[in-house]
């Protein structure tokens, strides 16, 4: 009697609490998107009574010669190419790393644990961009997010690794396997799993990235997502209905990573936590 | 794609005469050079900066041309207000969200690992969040904190209650803004503690019923010192997260009002902007020691006790 009390009851007021808390704000957010601009003014919880969501969508879209539609192929582009690199990158420092013991090894660890402490120096790295001519340029935030999200891919890669016998690998070289065949036909396919845990996590974070597109790649012609709703922010001050179409758009992508992904996301951000 | 064609052309070339006999030599199957890629990148992109932001940080600075001046970007960074002002919200902001992301996050964990119904549902709504971005949620709640015709406010003049100016209250601003970092991040925190509650063995909580020790002290003799290892880890991600938070503050207040809700994060974009990379590059290296001077000392303590166990 009381465990079922206790069951639906305390359920009951979590399910409460959490439409309070989580729920209503998307739907406000949802909601003032479709709304005209006079009754989003109003800023308040209410079912639009004139519903134009075609007319802000396409508004939207169209502002400043079609910003945003350029932002969203600038940080497609930028997400793919960063996560492919990582995910190569690491995979290959990871292989090494956790199946060739060497005095390396502690100063490899240090460097990684590094990348996850420490704040990035900005000026310095503006000042290293600038040099090699890859300032405000799509290539140069591309190497800086491969150069930040590499530690914790490291850490991910090498936690799973770690579980696939050595056995295999000392296999494919009495068959005569080189290590570029062996890593790449022989590991890196055993790696899916968590290869797909490594691209939805990264490709969300790097999607809503903000503050190193601000800093690396300033400028209207190739700002990203974040950049472009940023900037909108101070443009349409008095038409929050546009700024949060704005919102309700490029959250679709993560919302769609989660939807598919749940499982993989959750596992990779406690995985990779628990190690960092 | 170019990964399955690169490499195998080489490979099988060499393959039938080179590669057996190098081996024999010794030559290990783990090359070094797979570090080679990914150590150009994050040499010169991460160490290299790290490194000169402790040099420039010296200096009065234009990118091209440098100056040597000393401690005075530091002797700066301690005197004037504004920039005080965004140290001690620093450790202000870190310490809230970090404080309430593991007390929330550790309730929640709890809840969604007892019996009650909708756990799915309850799990995914309250991780959601952890995946928007963060200028959106900014903007969304910039306008939910309105004073005036805010969502939130009129909820709490509707029982009853005045609610503060929220962002354009200097005494408010920071801690809103740390709020709303909280909303964004306690889903992640909840998501740790739970893969610690569920590796406890349900063994400890039976024995303990047999007992007859009630539910709050299997809380506080079973589940707390066991999930140890999610609290540290919950503790050393969300102060790394805090002490170094920048989009959640840039998107809702830029610091304001007035300098009253600047963090070093903030502090560092607005010297930046200004052109003064030499002070700049002093507070990137400030922010530098306090994290590590935070966090190696914190990690070692949690993770000491972890072994001891």
């Amino acid at each position: 009697m009381t465990t079922a009390l206790k069951r639906y009851g305390l359920g009951i007021i979590a399910i409460a609490a959490t439409v309070v808390v989580f729920i209503i704000p998307l739907i406000f957010m949802a909601l003032t998107a479709v709304k005209d601009r006079k009754e989003a003014a109003k800023l308040d919880f209410s079912w639009p009574t004139n519903f134009q969501f075609v007319e802000n969508f396409t508004q939207v879209l169209s502002a400043r010669k079609f910003m945003l539609v350029t932002a969203f192929i600038n940080s497609t582009i930028l997400t793919v190419a960063s996560v492919a690199i990582l995910v190569v990158l690491a995979a290959m420092v990871a292989w090494v790393l956790q199946r060739r013991k060497s005095r390396w090894n502690g100063l490899a660890n240090f460097l990684i644990l590094s990348g996850l402490i420490i704040p990035p120096a900005i000026v310095p790295t503006v000042w290293i961009l600038q040099s090699m001519g890859l300032f405000k340029t799509l290539p140069g935030l591309i190497l800086i997010e491969v150069a930040f999200g590499l530690s914790f891919c490291v850490l991910l890669f090498r936690a799973f690794i770690s579980s696939i016998p050595k056995e295999l690998d000392e296999a494919a070289v009495i068959d005569g396997c080189g290590p570029i065949r062996l890593f790449f036909r022989v590991i890196f396919p055993l790696l899916r799993s968590v290869i797909v845990t490594v691209i939805v996590v990264q490709s969300v974070a790097i999607f809503n990235d903000f503050q190193h597109p601000l800093y690396f790649l300033p400028g209207d012609a190739n700002a990203t997502v974040q950049l472009t709703l940023f900037n909108f922010q101070s443009q349409f001050t008095t038409s929050y209905n546009l700024l949060f179409m704005n919102i309700l758009l490029i959250t679709i992508p993560p919302f769609i990573m989660y939807l598919f992904f749940n499982r993989q996301i959750v596992a990779g951000m406690t995985a990779g936590a628990v190690k960092g | 794609m170019t990964l399955n064609t690169a490499p195998t052309p080489t490979a099988v070339r060499q393959l039938p005469q080179t590669a057996p006999a190098k081996r024999r030599k010794g030559k290990s199957p783990y090359p070094y050079w797979f570090y080679l890629p990914a150590a150009v990148v994050y040499t010169a992109l991460f160490l290299v900066p790290t490194f000169a932001s402790f040099f420039f940080s010296f200096t009065r600075w234009t990118l091209t041309d440098f100056t040597f001046i000393g401690l005075d970007n530091f002797i700066q960074f301690f005197q004037e207000p504004a920039l005080l002002k965004g140290l001690t919200n620093t450790f202000i902001y870190g310490l809230v969200t970090s404080v309430l992301k593991v007390i929330l996050g550790m309730l929640l964990a709890v809840l969604l690992t007892s019996q009650i119904i909708a756990r799915g549902y309850l799990r995914s709504v309250i991780f959601f969040p952890v995946l928007l971005s963060s200028i959106g949620v900014g903007i969304v709640f910039t306008v939910l904190m309105d004073p005036r015709n805010g969502m939130i406010n009129e909820a709490l003049a509707a029982i009853g209650v005045q609610g503060p100016a929220w962002l354009t209250d200097p005494a408010w601003a920071l801690i809103s803004v740390a709020l709303v970092d909280v909303w964004k991040g306690v889903g992640l925190a909840a998501v740790i503690y739970i893969a610690g509650i569920v590796s406890i063995p349900q063994e400890y909580f039976e024995a303990a019923k047999m007992d007859g020790a009630s539910s709050a002290k299997c809380f506080f003799n079973i589940t707390l010192p066991l999930a140890r290892p999610a609290t540290a880890t919950v503790i050393i991600l969300s102060l790394i997260g805090g002490l170094r938070s920048f989009d959640l503050i840039w998107a809702m207040t830029k610091g304001g009002p007035g300098f009253t809700s600047d963090v070093i994060a903030s502090v560092i974009y607005k010297q930046y902007q200004a052109g003064f990379y030499g002070l700049s590059t002093a507070g990137n290296v400030v922010l530098f020691l306090i994290v590590t001077a935070i966090i190696l000392p914190l990690s070692m303590f949690l993770n000491r006790k972890e072994v001891e166990q």
